[in-house]
This record gives structure tokens, C-alpha cells and sequence, in this order.
């Protein structure tokens, strides 16, 4: 034997020293998040709760006041710029319009495409082309797909209406049912922008828990005599279903923490309606944060902060219900 | 005579034929529609692409053929002021050379710590371990960007000013600047290269790791010489596709970067990346089709063919991977 | 899973009427009552890409009677019983030449329809795969892809098939129950009775008891031979003293070829291939 053996003390060193690192870079990794999650909740919570009632529970004992705890102006008010009374409420509309717009479009998109590309296509160029061009699609930043959508549908390619002129309007403008075109500022230009920033997700998801679901049971459908679309019908997609649902959930958390998007669509900041239809203005809870975290005073940043503890509680439920389901479907497949 | 006992198998069978046979003719019709439709959706996605590239070019070939533009000012040019000043200078590389900057120190905090943290989970951890800290980088991931803009504001640059003042007796970093952005947006893409490099990590195959083991490696001999080059393909696409994201970030750098379009790569000094111009351009009311609505289009145009590339080479990069380990 | 095979698609979609009307079997057919004959292979190929999986197989399968397909592992004999009922279609790169008969129909026809077929070929797997959806269920799902009935008929034909898979007594009580809460055994009759309910002439099992244990095996294989009477049934089998108790006819396949078939006794007792009598003798395979 030639050479010197290695120190045995000096590898046991290395051993020990990179799980060291291993353990600061995780512990690292956590604790970034908690000093997130610290920071907001300490700079937000007093928007959130009332004074005078957490007194009266937390220092005299006043356990009645607990209703009274959460301040609901807070929720109830349309922004102000006076920061004590500035409220959500437009935002939180509009969040929740854009986002039942934006799954309402994408559902159907994403979920057929996944099946035509798992259950119908054949393997030839074109849909190895497609189905290349979807994870592509996933990387292109969500501020494009805003330019896109305000060329698109915002502004319809300048083709509809006059560029600087009045929309053309069908049915009355207050009512559900009625129809602008270019779409504008509408909630529905917004729930089809979001649409292009969760489709290629959607897909995605859809392609795996396709995957998933087992070979024989396709065949034992096959076997009886079904065709493609009656398995993928009655067989697949139900065996699939809570997964492409968990999927949804997460492309839905992701559309309501987007501010990029709609912002380039021009939404307004400042609005005091909430959406009556599809055609309305609105605007979002990421960007009236963004709004008022981009102001200089410190009472605006609290407001934010406010609103970004509304956001991640409603944001953590989503997840929590993908979560479950998911458990749900471990559980019933078993 | 007495005819035999119908066996169970008969009566089926007789059973089997009741009813009328449903039409073949609207079960095939009803397939072809449904296959024809389900074709289009598909289709759609194409168009997403081909919408983004025909929309971008077109609007970038209207923006060079404005008379204060010219194609080599555009994409040679280092002066970015297209609003201030008598003379607007179009020249992209301020904003691309924030741009990197920005997401130049985004990777330098993710990359090492999300790698290093995926070896852990997936070779050091525990079950239980892994268990309780996946989700939680989950959780991260799934926080919204505006988010990590207002902590890079509120917290992340005063913690640095703070810091500085503290060593140098001077604040050093102004409100704005590329660090506190570039921490926040590393912060950001950590559970992306964590959570994929992890999955490249655990499919290595196991037998790899007992071959090393066998011949006497401690656990960080067979993780860091064996299983992470293994994964190496994997590692870098979850790099690449980490990049992506942090290039294309959008309200980090708008709240936290600031909004100076300068050619510098010092990490102290306000800049604006592509994004962020683009935020400005549509927060301000910039008219529909002026020069300055146009000049975003531009920078889209630049800014959509650097991310497609680098996705493009991240799922490359994945592809390999698997058929590697499939 | 997804369809690969160009032929597939179209046979699913386009029903022609080529498959409905008899049409004569090739030229040279054997004199042999053709009523007895259900399937009949001749001079039938099968490739998987470049790889001939069967060379130049001819074969009468009679009707009413359990015909074994045994043989080595890639012998061929599972992939020709999955051309009876084009399963085979499924895999991208499955071909086949040749003349394969149901009933005097060419199955290899282009314009063949594949969802008729299926109707009249039953299949049981080598793992049960219920679907995940209540046993009653599971072989409603067949009937009511082809047939409008109603609810009475339904329940009856639900109540006659699972007798006739010798599992309705085990059930009856909880039809509504998820499938997937049988044990194997019991999923696999399930699986049976699903196949009998759509009311076909022939029955495919590809080694349908190799997932089981012995007692249920003991209750398949009971099973199989009280159905004979109504089916027309092909087993492939790994399994030689499940052949030798079965069926009626044995057929051993060996390298894509067959290289022996007759009355499963005979087959048995006095093989006239020495491959044969190797592979019943337990001396390879």
C-alpha cells in the first residue's frame, strides 16, 4: 500500500461540519419565513383588532367583548386617505369576482387540454409540441401575460371601439348582463389575464393526476366496450378528480396573490363600487397592497400589512383545504 | 320432457340482452365532437404562445420604427431615460444590467441555501423532519410576491441600514436598493430550488448510495460526492427555472428596487430592472399608444425571449434528467 | 395511458358495416363443422415494433369449451389472446398480419368495430381492477355504455351476474359499497361477473388467478368450469395443474410459436412434442 491513509478525525470533522451547515441552511430557510410571517403580523394585527374590546377582554376580563374583538370597519370601509379609516372592502370583492372569473375560464381550459393530451393524443410532433409549449408557457413571467391581456382584452388589438374613444356598449351598464367591448378595466378582462397566468399550472396538474390513475383500470373500461371519452368519463376523470382539484386550489391561491398582471391592465386604486357583473370595475387585494406599502407614511405600511394578514389567513385555508383533500383521496384509494 | 335447470350463467346472459342496444351512430358522433373539442382547448395554449410572440414583435417593430428610436440605440445603447430630460435615450442594458443584479443577488442567497437545505431534507433529515419542513417551504411558496415587497421594504433594508450603521457608522444602503429587493426575491425562489432539487436528490437511485456507503464513505462523502453529482442535471434545471422566476419578478423590485435605470452592478444602488420600468410606465398614465407604452412592449419583447430561453434550457436540462433516472 | 395506435381512434369512431355482415372465411377453410369453431387463427402474426412476438400461428378455438394457452414467459400467449379483443390496439406499436376469426369476422379488419367487439368479448385481467365506484356499480358500467334498460332490468341483470360469478350471497347486502373493500378473491369474481353482465359469447382471462391465493383460486377455477356451458373461454395460464384441471383443450405455446394443441388430456398424459413434455414435466419454464 503507497500513501499515507487519510485522518480518519479529519473526515469525521468534515462529516460533522457540513451537517452544521446543512442545519444553518435549513434553519435558515424556516426562519426567513417566520421573520415574514413575524414582521406583517406585528405591523398588521392592530388594523385587525379593536382596541377598545382587546382591552376590555385581555386587561379587565371582559370576556362578552370577544365578538367585538375583530374590527369589521376594517373589512366593511372602501379605501380613504385617511389610513384609521381605510378599509378592504372593494379589493376583497374584487378579488374574489376575478378569481371565481378567472377559474370559471381556466377550469375547462386547463382540464381539457390535460385530457386531450393524456387520454387522446397521439404521440406525434404536434402534440409533443403542445405539450412542450405548456411547460414553457409555465416560465414566462405573469407581467407579460398582463401585456398580453391588455392588448388582447383590454384594448381587443385596438380592432373594437375607438382606441381613445367610447366602448361599444350592449345592454344597460349597471346590470349583470351586459357586455362592453373592448372588456376594459372588467372584471372579466382581469379573470381572462389570470386565466393566462394559470393555465399552463392547471394543465400541468391535470397532465400528472391523469397520470396517476392506473393503467387497468383504463383497460378493464376498454375491455368492456367503452370508447376513449366514455372511460376518460366515467372512469379517469373521477379517479383523478380530487387531485385536479388540489391542483385548482393552488392555481386558484396563486391568481389571488397576483398584482403584476392586473396592474398593467390599468385597474384603478382607488374605487368605492363593487362589482355588480362580469363588466364592472374592480380591484384586487395584492395590488391595494402594493398601493399602500408603496406609500412613504408608516400608518399606510400598517394598512398593508393589515391587509396582507386577510390575504395569507385566506390564502393558508386554501391550502389547508388541498391539504385535506389530498388526505382524502390517500385515504379512499387506499 | 323435462328441460334442464337454467344455470345462474344463462339467466345472465339472458338478462344481458334486455333493453335495446343503444345507437352506435350517436355514441360515435358524440365521441368525435367531444375528441374535436377537447383538440381546440389544446390548440388554445398554442395560440397563449403565438398571441405573446406576434403581439410582442409587432409592438417592438412600431417602437423601432418611431423616429426618437433607432434598433442599435435599443439594443447596444447604456442610457435608459425615457422620461426625464429634453433628449429620451431608449438603450436597454441599464434595465437588463439591474435586472441581473437584482436576481444576480436573489441567486446568491438561494441557490447555495436552498441546496445545501434539499441535501438535508433528503439525505440528513428524518422522516418526521422532512415530514414538518416540507410543508412549510410549501408555505412559502405559496405566499403572494407583494408580500415579499413589503418585507424587503419594511424590514429587509432597515435590518441592512441598520447592520451598516452598526460596522460602518453609516447607513450605506439607500431605501431603495438592489440588495434589500435581490434578499426578498431570493427568499422567494428558495422553495422552488429547495423543494426541486430535493425531488432530484430522492430519485437518485438507492442502490448508488448503499454502493458508496459499502465502501466506507461517512454521509458526506456519499451526499456530496456521489448523490449530489448524480442529481446534478436536476439541480441545475430547479437553478434555472429559480432564475427564471426571479427575472421575471415583478412587485418585489417595484416596491423595494426603486426606480433608477442606471449601468452599475453595485449592489447598494438603487436600480430598475425590466419589470419594475414596465410597473411604472402602466402605474403612471402614460398614454395608449405613445412612445413610452410602446418602449414597454420592448422591453417585454427582451424580457419574454431571456425567460423562454432560460426555461426552455431548465426543461431540457429536466428532461435528461429523468430519462436518466426513469 | 394513452392511445398511440392510429388504428384505434378509428376504429372506435367509424362503425362500418363490414363487421356486421357475415363474410366468408379464406378460401382454403377446413371442412370442420364451422358452427363448432369460435375463434380461429390462421397463418397469424403479431409484432411488438421490430420484435415478432408470434410466428405463423394457426389455431381453432371451439366454441363452449375453456381452451389453456400455456408457455414460458414471453412465449406469445398472452399477446395473442389480447388481439382477440384488440387490446393490443392500446400499444403504439402492435401489429398484427395475418387471418384471426371471430365467428367467420376477420377482427383484424381496419374498419372493425372495436366497441362491438368488446361486447362480444369479455376480458379478465391478471390483477382484479374494480373500479373504484360500489359493486353494484361496476357491472352496471357495461350495460349501460350499450343497452337502454330499465331500472328493474338493471338491478335483475345486476343480481343474475353476480350469481353467475358465484359472489352474489357474499354482496347482496352491500351492493352500494365501494369495490375496492372486497378481497382479492371477491374482486376478481366481481371482475368476472362486470365481464358476464354485458353479455358476451367469448370470455379472455389472462392468468386471472396468479394474484391470488390458493382458496380463491380454488373458487375461480370452480367457477370457469361451470361457466364453460354458456362461454366460450381462454385462459392463459402459468399455472400447469391449473390447465390440467380447467380446460378443455390445452394449447403450449413456446418462442411465438405453437408448438402443440389437443384435448388438455392428451396434452398431459401423452404429449407428442418432447418441448412439450418438458415444459409439463416441470423441466423448464
Amino acid at each position: 500500500m503507497t500513501g499515507a491513509p487519510r485522518s480518519q478525525t479529519a473526515r469525521a470533522l468534515r462529516n460533522r461540519g457540513f451537517l452544521t451547515l446543512c442545519l444553518a441552511c435549513t434553519t435558515l430557510a424556516v426562519l426567513s419565513l417566520f421573520l415574514l410571517l413575524g414582521s406583517v403580523f406585528m405591523q398588521g394585527w392592530h388594523g385587525l383588532v379593536d382596541q377598545e374590546a382587546f382591552k376590555a377582554v385581555f386587561s379587565e376580563g371582559h370576556l362578552s367583548s370577544i365578538p367585538n374583538l375583530i374590527r369589521w370597519s376594517f373589512f366593511t370601509e372602501y379605501a380613504s386617505r385617511r389610513p384609521d379609516a381605510a378599509g378592504i372592502r372593494a379589493p376583497l370583492l374584487g378579488s374574489v369576482w376575478v378569481c371565481v372569473t378567472c377559474m370559471v375560464c381556466s377550469l375547462p381550459l386547463g382540464v381539457g387540454t390535460a385530457v386531450y393530451l393524456e387520454e387522446f393524443a397521439r404521440r406525434n410532433r404536434f402534440n409533443r409540441f403542445v405539450e412542450l409549449n405548456v411547460r414553457n408557457l409555465a416560465g414566462v413571467p405573469s407581467i407579460v401575460y398582463g401585456i398580453i391581456g391588455l392588448t388582447a382584452f383590454s384594448r381587443m388589438f385596438g380592432l373594437i371601439g375607438k382606441a381613445d374613444g367610447q366602448p361599444l356598449q350592449f345592454g344597460d351598464p349597471d346590470s349583470f348582463f351586459s357586455l362592453r367591448l373592448p372588456f376594459g378595466q372588467s372584471v372579466l378582462a382581469g379573470g381572462l389575464t389570470l386565466m393566462l397566468v394559470i393555465l399552463p399550472i392547471i394543465i400541468i396538474a391535470s397532465q400528472e393526476a391523469l397520470r396517476a390513475v392506473p393503467k387497468s383500470l383504463r383497460q378493464a373500461s376498454h375491455a368492456l366496450g367503452a370508447t376513449t371519452w366514455q372511460t376518460t368519463w366515467h372512469v379517469t376523470l373521477p379517479a383523478a378528480l380530487p387531485t385536479i382539484l388540489t391542483g385548482a386550489i393552488l392555481a386558484l391561491s396563486r391568481a389571488l396573490g397576483e398584482a403584476a398582471p392586473l396592474l398593467v391592465l390599468g385597474i384603478p386604486v382607488f374605487i368605492t363600487s363593487t362589482p355588480q357583473g362580469p363588466m364592472s370595475n374592480f380591484t384586487v387585494l395584492p395590488f391595494q397592497i402594493f398601493n399602500w406599502a408603496g406609500r412613504p407614511q408608516a400608518a399606510f405600511h400598517d394598512l398593508a400589512a393589515s391587509g396582507i394578514i386577510v390575504l395569507l389567513a385566506v390564502l393558508l385555508s386554501f391550502n389547508g383545504l388541498a391539504i385535506y383533500l389530498r388526505h382524502r383521496l390517500q385515504k379512499t384509494s387506499a | 320432457m323435462n328441460a334442464p335447470l337454467p344455470t345462474p350463467a344463462l339467466l345472465a346472459t339472458r338478462a344481458a340482452q334486455r333493453g335495446t342496444l343503444r345507437s352506435t351512430a350517436l355514441r360515435d358522433s358524440r365521441e368525435r365532437l367531444v375528441r374535436g373539442a377537447l383538440a381546440l382547448t389544446s390548440v388554445f395554449s398554442v395560440g397563449i404562445t403565438f398571441a405573446i410572440i406576434l403581439t410582442l414583435a409587432w409592438e417592438t417593430f412600431h417602437f423601432i420604427q418611431l423616429p426618437e428610436v433607432t434598433l442599435s440605440d435599443f439594443l447596444l445603447g447604456t442610457t435608459w431615460s425615457p422620461l426625464l430630460g429634453a433628449e429620451k435615450h431608449f438603450g436597454i442594458w441599464p434595465l437588463v444590467c439591474g435586472t441581473f443584479l437584482v436576481a444576480s443577488v436573489g441567486a446568491a442567497f438561494a441557490l447555495p441555501v436552498g441546496l445545501i437545505s434539499a441535501v438535508y431534507l433528503s439525505e440528513y433529515a428524518r422522516p418526521g423532519v422532512r415530514a414538518t419542513l416540507k410543508p412549510v417551504l410549501e408555505l412559502l411558496a405559496g405566499v403572494p410576491t407583494v408580500v415579499f415587497g413589503f418585507f424587503a421594504l419594511t424590514v429587509i433594508t432597515p435590518a441592512l441600514q441598520g447592520l451598516c450603521k452598526l460596522l460602518f457608522g453609516a447607513p450605506i444602503f439607500p431605501g431603495y436598493n438592489a440588495t434589500g429587493a435581490g434578499l426578498a426575491v431570493g427568499i422567494m425562489i428558495l422553495p422552488i430550488v429547495c423543494s426541486l432539487s430535493e425531488d432530484a436528490l430522492r430519485a437518485v437511485p438507492r442502490s448508488l448510495r448503499e454502493g458508496a456507503y459499502a465502501l466506507g464513505g461517512t454521509r458526506f462523502d456519499v451526499s456530496v460526492r456521489v448523490v449530489v453529482p448524480a442529481a446534478l442535471s436536476g439541480i441545475m434545471a430547479s437553478f434555472f427555472l429559480a432564475i427564471t422566476r426571479a427575472i421575471g419578478e415583478t412587485m418585489i423590485v417595484a416596491l423595494a428596487a426603486g426606480g433608477l435605470a442606471h449601468l452599475t452592478l453595485n449592489p447598494a444602488s438603487e436600480t430598475q430592472t425590466m419589470t419594475a420600468y414596465m410597473v411604472q410606465i402602466f402605474l403612471g398614465d402614460a398614454p395608449a399608444f405613445g412612445v413610452e407604452n410602446l418602449s414597454s412592449y420592448a422591453v417585454a419583447a427582451v424580457l419574454f425571449t431571456l425567460t423562454l430561453g432560460m426555461t426552455v434550457l431548465g426543461n431540457v436540462l429536466l428532461r435528461l434528467f429523468q430519462e436518466e433516472y426513469e | 395511458m394513452t392511445l398511440h395506435n392510429p388504428r384505434t381512434m378509428n376504429d372506435v369512431h367509424t362503425p362500418t358495416s363490414s363487421s356486421l355482415t357475415p363474410k366468408p372465411t379464406v378460401g382454403d377453410a377446413p371442412a370442420l363443422d364451422a358452427a363448432g369453431v369460435c375463434i380461429q387463427a390462421k397463418a397469424f402474426n403479431a409484432w411488438y415494433g421490430s420484435f415478432q412476438a408470434i410466428h405463423d400461428l394457426t389455431l381453432d378455438i371451439p366454441r363452449q369449451s375453456v381452451t389453456a394457452l400455456i408457455g414460458p414467459s414471453g412465449c406469445g400467449k398472452s399477446t395473442f389472446l389480447r388481439w382477440i379483443n384488440r387490446m393490443n390496439d392500446m400499444i403504439p406499436t402492435a401489429r398484427a398480419e395475418g387471418v384471426l376469426t371471430l365467428d367467420g369476422h376477420n377482427l383484424l379488419d381496419q374498419g372493425h368495430d372495436l366497441v362491438e367487439l368488446r361486447r362480444r368479448v369479455g376480458m379478465v385481467f391478471q390483477k382484479p381492477n374494480p373500479f373504484p365506484k360500489s359493486i353494484y356499480d361496476n357491472i352496471a358500467f357495461g350495460p349501460r355504455l350499450h343497452r337502454h334498460m330499465t331500472r328493474s332490468e338493471l338491478d335483475d341483470l345486476v343480481e343474475q351476474s353476480l350469481r353467475a360469478a358465484a359472489i352474489w350471497d357474499e354482496v347482496k347486502d352491500r351492493l352500494h359499497a365501494s369495490a375496492l373493500g372486497l378481497s382479492g378473491g371477491q374482486q376478481q369474481r366481481l371482475c368476472i361477473a362486470r365481464a358476464i353482465a354485458v353479455g358476451p359469447e367469448v370470455l379472455l382471462m389472462d392468468e386471472p388467478c396468479s394474484a391470488l391465493d390458493p382458496r380463491s383460486t380454488a373458487s375461480i377455477e370452480a367457477l370457469i368450469r361451470e361457466l364453460r356451458n354458456q362461454f366460450t373461454i381462454v385462459i392463459v395460464t402459468h399455472n400447469m395443474q391449473q390447465a390440467a384441471r380447467v380446460s378443455d383443450i390445452t394449447a403450449f405455446f413456446y418462442e411465438g410459436r405453437l408448438v402443440e394443441c389437443g384435448p388438455t388430456d392428451g396434452i398431459f398424459t401423452n404429449p407428442r412434442s418432447k418441448q412439450t413434455e418438458d415444459y409439463v414435466t416441470g423441466r423448464f419454464g
